[in-house]
């Protein structure tokens, strides 16, 4: 996660001063040997597997077992599977679910943040970081207690205003919600220390010409504020795609003992956790392989659409 | 940070610090709930209204956590794990970062859009021939297959390259280079030190991902000896029914030590993370 894609100097450095002076052959393979760790470290256990799950999911491949080349069967298998369809639906709800808002709060937060002013500062910035600091699991486990049908602290509060308990964890839309908010939780406070980093890479002196000229706070936010976000909020509606469709920790524990179908009806069963379904407790490699393949393909899928749509859809000038 | 000018004069609103208390409240009460909770007996805890007050049951309930999973163990476990991923990225990131800041080579800058590029592979899906990697060089069950794969991450030398390139110019680097120093004296004694803080931070980034890493020790490890912290939680919300507060206990001394480092180095951290992001 975090920081630009982009390098934030423009190109890279014109003079590289480590100039071999003695160019001995050590010191000519030096740079090599120093970046090698990162590149056999990703060849090894990220693009080896990755270009092997392509292979894996053409067979009927049982770990201990026979590995029967089948084709493209399992991916057949799969486009008619309703878990399958389910587990996608799950996914892009729940990422919806725990995206938008969260973003939207970061940016809301982050302008209050920029503000010169702001007295306590330290504190707001720094108990946005914990979160972070804090186990997705401990999280699922503490929000699915507060959120709890019948003794949850939530629920309490709700019924003391007169409303129904919802059932968080055992209804579609609840529990959808559910894991959104402890995405959500966790994250937004990163995204908005994001956020006003680059705010605070606005020189003053714009906002001070605005107001000058009669633009007030919403308008400083909408004209000034929000355009030079914009490579960050690409930058995080990107990042966020990538991640939120690949959540699984928070729905394996939102339902104790329902595991790796996230309760009775696989109602937040996400793609991830229905492929560690079939692959470690089903143990059909091949089919989970075909679930990594077809989550690939959504993963790069949304990403590229949402960074074709970030980055051409421009405020409205005025 | 920046300097401090008023923003067009205007005064901070009454709601602007409403809702950023709103904020702070809503990141620190979980952690308070889960206290609350974790220091309960059962009893209490299905008690409606609910007790919002911790209860006196805490050593109770940390005991049966020690009792029920080898939870020592597995904080030995998750430190081992976490200081050595932390430890090898601030190194391994730095070197790396430091050939892409600072060195001339053939297909450099070629090689270092790859490096961005992997940030976007979402390498989590391919955990099942992972798996089959791991398998074959006889690391199931151990932590060195928790360990190898995090030592060096992308992000990481992205991050150290920005820090040397802007924070060591290039007069020491030759300096040092005309004293006779080779390549590694001119990294370890000369670059490291100056991006010491950087390297820091990431490590501590490394560290505290690490810690928290779930999806990956769940598949590998096997036997509760070799239980990471967050996989020993796991195994304590199995065994719920021994008592509501027990799986809240034990997340809380799991995520204890982190909030201890947090008040310690949190200032930093922040500073690590804004410096590290976007600059307009």
């Amino acid at each position: 996660m975090t920081t630009s894609i982009t390098p934030t100097k423009a190109g890279l450095p014109p003079a590289p001063p480590v100039e071999a002076a003695r160019r001995g052959f050590t010191e000519i393979v030096a740079p090599y040997a120093y970046i090698a760790p990162f590149f056999v470290l990703f060849a090894v256990f990220g693009l080896i597997p990755l270009l092997f799950t392509f292979y894996v999911a053409l067979f009927d491949w049982n770990p201990i077992g026979e590995h029967v080349f089948v084709g493209l069967d399992n991916f057949s298998r799969l486009l008619g599977d309703v878990r399958f369809w389910n587990a996608a639906r799950n996914t892009v709800s729940i990422w919806l679910l725990s995206t938008v808002p969260q973003l939207l709060v970061a940016l809301v937060l982050a302008h209050m943040l920029n503000h010169v002013r702001l007295r306590l500062a330290v504190f707001f910035r720094m108990t946005m970081l914990v979160p972070y600091i804090t186990s997705v699991a401990a999280t699922a486990i503490v929000f699915s207690q507060m959120f709890d049908r019948d003794y949850g602290l939530l629920n309490w509060l709700l019924g003391l205003v007169g409303f129904e308990h919802i059932d968080f964890t055992q209804s579609v839309m609840g529990s959808h919600v559910l894991i959104a908010v402890m995405v959500a939780w966790r994250w937004f406070g990163y995204t908005t220390l994001l956020y006003l980093a680059s705010l605070q890479a606005v020189p003053r002196a714009i906002y001070e010409a605005a107001a000058v000229d009669g633009a007030g706070g919403a308008r400083q936010f909408l004209h000034i504020s929000l355009p030079s976000l914009r490579p960050v909020i690409v930058f995080t509606i990107v990042t966020s795609t990538i991640g939120g469709l690949q959540i699984f920790t928070e729905a394996l524990l939102v339902n104790r003992g329902a595991a790796s179908t996230c309760g009775p009806i696989r109602q937040c069963q996400t793609l991830t956790l229905f492929l560690f379904e079939q692959g470690f407790t089903q143990f059909k490699f091949g089919y989970a392989a075909a679930i990594g393949v077809a989550l690939f393909v959504m993963v790069v899928a949304l990403a590229g659409l949402n960074y074709f749509l970030s980055t051409r859809i421009r405020p409205v000038k005025g | 940070m920046s300097t401090k000018r008023p923003r067009s004069g205007d005064r901070v609103r009454w709601w602007a610090y409403a809702l950023l208390a709103l904020a702070a409240f809503a990141c620190l009460f979980p952690l308070y709930w889960m206290f609350v909770v974790a220091t309960t007996d059962t009893a209490t805890a299905i008690k409606l209204p609910p007790e919002i007050v911790p209860g006196g049951n805490f050593f109770h309930l940390a005991g049966l956590v020690f009792s029920t999973v080898p939870f020592v163990r597995s904080i030995v476990n998750s430190l081992i794990v976490a200081g050595a991923i932390g430890v090898g990225q601030a190194v391994l990131c730095a070197l790396a970062g430091f050939a892409f800041a600072k060195m001339r080579f053939r297909g450099r800058d070629a090689l270092f859009l790859f490096v961005v590029l992997t940030m976007t592979v979402p390498t989590q899906l391919a955990i099942v021939p992972q798996y089959m990697i791991i398998s074959s060089l006889g690391w199931v069950d151990t932590l060195q297959a928790l360990i190898v794969p995090g030592l060096a991450n992308a992000f990481g030398i992205f991050w150290m390259r920005q820090h040397i390139a802007s924070a060591i110019s290039d007069e020491i680097l030759q300096a040092a280079r005309i004293d006779g120093a080779s390549t590694w004296q001119i990294f370890w004694r000369v670059a490291f030190p100056l991006v010491r803080p950087a390297a820091f931070v990431l490590g501590l980034l490394g560290f505290v991902t690490a810690w928290n890493d779930f999806l990956w020790p769940f598949v590998v490890l096997k036997s509760p000896e070799m239980y990471t912290v967050q996989i020993a939680i796991k195994a304590l919300q199995n065994s719920f029914n021994i008592d509501l507060g027990l799986a809240m206990s034990g997340s809380f001394l799991a995520t204890l030590p982190l909030l201890v480092l947090f008040v310690f180095v949190g200032r930093r951290m922040v500073a690590g993370i804004m410096n590290g992001a976007f600059k307009g």
